[in-house]
């Protein structure tokens, strides 16, 4: 704490990216940033995934479905938690960028959401004999992609920013009760759906080239969503911000090279 | 390696459908996202752009055209 004290100005220069005429050249300084990271592990986990790790025992080569599954059902997951963190964040602070940073990243949630679900069924047909069962895991899943379609619509649906942020922010956060249910729903219920395949308190249950392909995919679906959130976000404030001197300003710079 | 030619790996040990069905899927819906993205920058810039160049030919014209962005 004491420490935190000696250099209040570190502090100030973090927080005043909260204002979104600070924070947009920032997210376009960063965005390539990510996205070229994004890229870079994508390569590494393909290759981990496809040439390096086995073949699996039991399903065979299906199963490598799992480096973007798993990825594309934890980053959906988180996204969403993320989003009613700053809901949270925008209801209680009340700062307009929070609610623009919940808004920039609904999309890419649900985008990892669908995912999830699409790669999940096509690996439900040759495992389990189906491509859908009304088993917890799958049903709260598509419950997900339903709050994060709904969240979409409603923000969008609602002329006045300040309502469409409040009216968004709400959805976030009592949809946010469905994230934990996703994920414990395979210890609470019985479902066809496998266990967990990374946990804490045990080893994993399989080849660590699969679990290090595994995790690298998902550091790659963690840079790629930072990428395109940041780059959807500087359009957000500018359509938020538009009365504003700066945006002005920034116009002028962009005025005929677009 | 794992695979014994190019096209024993396209294969998919006959899985081909359901591990590309799912890989393509996800590329292009990676792909398509970063079109948008791309694109809702070029438009709001443009329509920003024009939304100011009806102001500054006054009231009259920018209320036109608020209507027409909303």
């Amino acid at each position: 704490m004491i420490k935190d004290m000696d250099k209040p100005e570190r502090s100030k220069s973090l927080l005043r990216f909260a204002a979104p005429q600070m924070f947009y050249p920032l997210a376009g300084r960063l965005a390539p940033w990510f996205a070229a990271a994004a890229v870079i592990f994508v390569g590494i986990g393909i290759w981990l995934g496809f040439f390096v790790a086995p073949t699996d025992a039991q399903q065979g080569e299906v199963y490598r479905v799992i480096y973007i599954h798993v990825a594309a059902a934890w980053m959906s997951m988180f996204v969403y938690l993320l989003m009613a963190f700053w809901s949270a964040v925008g209801l209680v602070m009340n700062t307009r960028l929070s609610f623009i940073m919940a808004q920039a990243l609904a999309p890419t949630g649900a985008m990892f959401c669908f995912v999830a679900l699409w790669t999940g069924a096509l690996w439900g047909k040759p495992t389990w004999g189906a491509y859908w069962v009304w088993d917890a895991r799958l049903t709260s899943q598509l419950l997900l992609l339903f709050l994060y379609l709904g969240f979409m619509a409603l923000t969008r649906a609602i002329e006045d920013p300040r309502r469409a942020d409040k009216a968004g922010a709400i959805i976030a956060l009592v949809g946010a009760i469905n994230v934990p249910i996703i994920y414990f729903s395979v210890k609470w219920w019985n479902t066809l759906h496998q266990g967990a395949s990374v946990s804490l308190n045990k080893a994993p249950s399989m080849a660590t080239t699969m679990l290090v392909g595994m995790l690298v995919m998902a550091i790659a679906a963690w840079a790629y969503t930072i990428a395109i959130t940041l780059w959807r976000v500087r359009s957000l404030i500018l359509e938020r911000e538009r009365h504003t001197e700066w945006v002005a300003a920034e116009l002028n710079a962009l005025e005929g090279k677009v | 390696m794992q695979w014994e030619s190019w096209s024993a790996f396209w294969d998919m040990g006959g899985f081909a459908a359901f591990v590309w069905g799912s890989y393509g899927v996800t590329a292009l819906l990676v792909v398509g996202e970063l079109i948008l993205v791309m694109r809702r920058r070029r438009d709001t810039v443009r329509r920003l752009l024009r939304l100011r160049r009806a102001t500054a030919a006054g009231v009259n014209g920018r209320r036109a055209f608020e209507e027409i962005v909303e």
